[in-house]
């Protein structure tokens, strides 16, 4: 998804004069040709991110719009209260683009895993929060957020992701894309999981199971529709996400559902039980440790439906 | 030479005056940092900014950022006073329903370029809008307020080392050295000094001056506007609560507006022609 960013980007700024590219030190040279070809428009800040999403927002006041890039912990959670005031209280036309969904970086330890950045990014008014599920939605991701006015948060993997979709999806900030159709149960699931979720329905549909598969690109505004109707159609609903079960995609299913449905059908969320990531290893390893692999997607979705209990 | 001190001696007055009868009609409010940079800010808004209250977005406008927003009673003002929106607005200083918010609000009243109030994000916002500036070749300077006690944040010296690094000679930084934060005397909770020095090794330059004498202020501006390829820096010596002698270097006063016999006292002070009556209800 990395790379694919790089690229969108790039002919963004071909594009529109107004697209910056700013960094806090982690162009890692793949932004390389950005930077021989707008060097004006491609700044490495140092590492330094609440000064970082200053300038970005001073860029924002007048007229241009910055795209800040670090390892999604260090563009949300680190500099928090710059976002908060900066981009979100100004309204500023920023958009934070964060490497590393959930554990990609697995191997280098919590302190680089991302499992709050949605949770918190959420919580910010006026904040749009998108999680790709692959490359080419990556792409798509990063066009829709520089039609949009105001602040978004874009959560990507990293490279190597999974391919989801063969061709271009179609990408609507805030509508959902069904990635899989099915009427025995429907996982939602956003970012990097869509795949695992994808897999899992694989595994059931060998069982006879018919699982939908809810790719929730959006995490906020979230698709009130996709779940509703999913709610309807579907025997169960689970969630799953590469991020705490605090605050997260989970829990804006939950509100949606106890608010219009009052949860009519049997509900499960997946996430990590509020608990840092302190097994290291590759991203699947870390998967199968805190139970988000296809397996246990699966398994949960069978004891749901053999329990039938809410 | 010697009428401009005057009007200017004489604008710093008026929003001393203000700063005062608004603070104390809405009984509360920031009037130590306000009062400590009203100088400042009348040199600023009645002699160097290059702005038109009539078109607040013209894009070639210098800037000012008030990156100590709770100062705000000081700059609501001067923006009043510059014809931003009506004098008599002043008074409806945190009000329920009002667009004079404890801290300034961007999205309420013309003239405000930046919402703030978390303290120590002024200088980096000002560093985006003059990178801006200058690729559009725009002539605009961005002026920014701190405060003493502000510069321990963190993010203030992230900033500095950004703008000397890009060479941002449009930037004006003027830190209001009034000795005092919240809690008492900076020197006694966190040591900022040796200031001057720091700021020049950071790549700035940078001039100490005294921030109550307007000429002093004017020629500071005036001479900062030739150095070439880094930013500056004004360090102007300040004594907060400036005008109100009884207020005058309290740390008690940095958030507390004068009631009762106080508030006239300090009116009084200021010879305010039109005395205010302090609003009973809470502020917002
Ligand atoms: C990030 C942040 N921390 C704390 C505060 C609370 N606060 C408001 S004013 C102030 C003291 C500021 O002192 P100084 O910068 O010297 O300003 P002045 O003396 O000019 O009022 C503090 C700590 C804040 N507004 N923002
Ligand atoms: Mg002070």
């Amino acid at each position: 998804m990395r790379d694919a960013f790089v690229r969108s980007l790039f002919e963004l700024a071909g594009e529109d004069p107004t697209v910056f590219f700013l960094t806090a030190d982690l162009g890692v040279f793949i932004f390389d040709d950005f930077k021989t070809a707008y060097p004006g428009r491609y700044i490495n800040l140092g590492i330094a991110e609440a000064n970082m999403i200053g300038v970005s927002a001073g860029l924002a006041a007048s007229g241009k719009m910055p795209y800040a890039y670090s390892i999604a912990p260090f563009i949300t959670s680190r500099c928090l209260d710059q976002i908060r005031v900066d981009i979100c209280y100004h309204r500023s036309n920023v958009k934070l683009v964060g490497v590393g969904a959930g554990f990609v970086y697995g191997s280098l330890g919590a302190t680089h895993h991302a499992i709050e950045d949605i949770a918190v990014m959420r919580a910010l008014p006026g904040m749009t929060v998108i999680a790709p599920a692959d490359p080419l939605e990556a792409e798509k991701a990063t066009r829709a957020i520089h039609d949009l006015d105001g602040p978004a948060y874009l959560r990507l993997g990293r490279n190597n992701d999974p391919v989801v979709y063969g061709s271009e999806p179609g990408f609507k900030i805030g509508k959902a894309n069904i990635v899989r159709s099915g009427k025995d149960a429907a996982i939602i699931a956003t970012g990097t999981a869509v795949y695992s979720a994808l897999q899992a329905a694989d595994m059931l549909d060998r069982d006879g199971i018919d699982v939908r598969v809810i790719d929730m690109h959006t995490v906020k505004p979230v698709d009130m529709e996709a779940i509703l109707q999913a709610e309807e159609e579907a025997g169960a609903l689970i969630t799953v996400e590469e991020h705490n079960i605090l605050g997260g995609l989970g829990s804006a299913v939950a509100e949606v559902l106890s608010e219009h449905t009052g949860v009519k059908k049997p509900f499960r969320r997946l996430g990590l039980k509020d608990t840092f990531c302190t097994s290291v290893g590759t991203p699947e390893y870390i998967r199968e440790q805190y139970g988000l692999d296809p397996k246990n997607i699966a398994r949960t979705i069978q004891d749901i439906l053999a329990d039938g209990s809410r | 030479m010697k009428d401009l001190r005057k009007h200017l001696e004489e604008r710093a007055l008026t929003l001393r005056r203000h700063t005062i009868r608004m603070i104390g009609k809405a009984q509360s409010g920031h009037p130590g940092g306000s009062l400590s940079a009203a100088d400042i800010m009348a040199v600023l808004y009645f002699h160097k900014l290059n702005i038109d209250p009539k078109k607040p977005d013209w894009p070639d406008r210098d800037r000012f950022v008030l990156s100590k927003g709770h100062a705000c009673p000081v700059l609501y003002a001067a923006l009043a006073e510059s014809g931003f929106f009506p004098v008599d607005e002043l008074l409806t200083l945190r009000t329920l329903g009002g667009r004079l918010e404890g801290h300034p609000d961007m999205r309420k009243l013309p003239g405000i370029e930046i919402s703030a109030g978390s303290l120590g994000q002024g200088l980096a916002v000002a560093n985006g809008m003059a990178l801006a500036a200058r690729l559009d070749g725009r002539k605009a300077r961005i002026y920014v307020l701190m405060g003493d006690g502000e510069c321990q944040e963190g993010e203030v010296w992230e900033a500095s080392m950004f703008g000397a690094h890009h060479k941002l000679d449009n930037v004006v930084g003027i830190i209001d050295y009034n000795n005092l934060q919240i809690d008492g005397f900076v020197s006694d909770i966190l040591e900022i000094q040796p200031l001057k020095e720091k700021w020049e090794s950071f790549g700035w330059h940078t001039m100490e001056i005294d921030g109550h004498d307007v000429m002093a202020i004017v020629e500071a501006f005036d001479a900062v506007e030739s150095i070439k390829g880094r930013p500056s820096m004004i360090i102007a010596k300040t004594t907060k609560c400036k005008g109100v002698s009884f207020m005058e270097n309290k740390a008690e006063y940095h958030g507390k507006a004068p009631s009762g016999d106080e508030l006239e006292k300090a009116m009084e002070e200021l010879s305010c022609i039109e005395m205010i009556e302090p609003d009973n209800k809470e502020g917002c």
